[in-house]
């Protein structure tokens, strides 16, 4: 992608994402507290977050690929498991994805 | 005390995280500081990375980043009687911060005042140290090697679990939906992955969860408090 349209991505939803928090704080609290609107925020990040830790895990463009990432995800699910800290759990998934690399290339 | 400083530390990496990732998606150095400056919400800069990282189109990366945003506006919806902003000069600097963290600590302290001071303490720290080590991640991703390339690509997909897990946990409000919800967003957008352009699958699994839960979802009491 050109870095023009990187820059309206990222301009555009900057903008985006500052309107939606303005939007907060100026409409009525009655548009807002709508039981959909509930729903869509409740679970919104939930699938969007599921979706994107299976295509950051597993996809390469449009084929699926077993590589250290898959490897990496494993590993961090287990620490996440153990309640290891945030840190903790980026370097053990770092260490398995370069261990792949090193031993698989 | 020790929960802002601990709050702080933990913002700083997924900070660095975040300027890694995004040079793991292409994005220069620039484009990673403009996005903790001016979008400054974790989540939404992750989902837009994330994204535009696996191929996906521009308007597919902001569409994800706008629906993770909507739920700064809710929370704005909560900071407005205890925040009270007047004017409008007052009310387009203080929509910048609401954020999660900013939410979490005004509307946990004992009183309003106190409360208004959380906010904006919390927000000054967090907009210095989210953007400070969002230019130290991406400077530091941008001068690596194969080696460490892999163990960044093997992080970014950590990281989102990392978000995603809490939300996974049995004290979550609705935990088992959750999951269910989280599962059958993995599920589709790999099921899509080699049918439809990179990133739009994203997208897509939202939108199919969504309709998959309504029947369920219709006449549910809404939910308590989500994490904040």
């Amino acid at each position: 992608m050109s870095g023009t349209s990187l820059w309206a991505a990222v301009l555009a939803a900057s903008l985006g994402c500052y309107l939606l928090k303005l939007a907060g704080l100026s409409v009525p609290a009655a548009w807002v507290e709508q039981p959909w609107v509930a729903r869509i925020v409740d679970f919104v990040p939930a699938a969007l977050l599921g979706a994107l830790v299976a295509v950051q895990a597993a996809a390469s463009g449009q084929d699926l690929v077993l590589d250290g990432r898959l490897v990496g995800l494993a590993v961090a699910a287990l620490a996440l498991a153990l309640r290891a800290p945030f840190i903790v759990v980026l370097l053990l998934a770092g260490a398995a994805g370069a261990l792949v690399h090193v031993l698989f290339g | 005390m020790r929960d802002s400083l601990g709050l702080g530390l933990a913002v700083g990496l997924y900070g660095a995280a975040f300027g890694a990732a995004a040079d793991a998606a292409g994005l220069s150095v620039w484009q990673a500081v403009s996005l903790s400056a001016l979008m400054f919400t974790g989540a939404s800069q992750f989902a837009l990375v994330g994204v535009l990282g696996a191929g996906g189109s521009a308007l597919a990366a902001v569409g994800s980043a706008l629906l993770l945003g909507t739920r700064n506006t809710v929370y704005g919806v909560r900071l407005v009687p205890l925040l009270r902003p007047r004017g409008v000069v007052r009310k387009v600097g203080t929509a910048h911060w609401v954020i999660d963290e900013t939410t979490a600590m005004a509307l946990a302290a004992p009183n309003p005042v106190l409360g208004r001071l959380a906010f904006l303490v919390t927000g000054a720290s967090i907009y210095l140290m989210w953007n400070a080590m969002t230019l130290v991640g991406a400077l530091g991703a941008a001068g690596l090697g194969g080696t460490a390339r892999a163990a960044l690509d093997a992080v970014v997909p950590a990281a989102f679990l990392a978000l995603l897990w809490p939300r996974l946990r049995r004290t979550f409000p609705e935990a088992a939906t959750q999951r269910r919800v989280a599962v059958g967003g993995a599920v589709v957008a790999l099921a899509l992955t080699p049918f439809v352009p990179a990133g739009v699958q994203v997208i897509a699994a939202v939108v199919a969860v969504a309709l998959a839960g309504r029947p369920r979802t219709v006449g549910t009491p809404a939910p308590s408090e989500e994490q904040a």
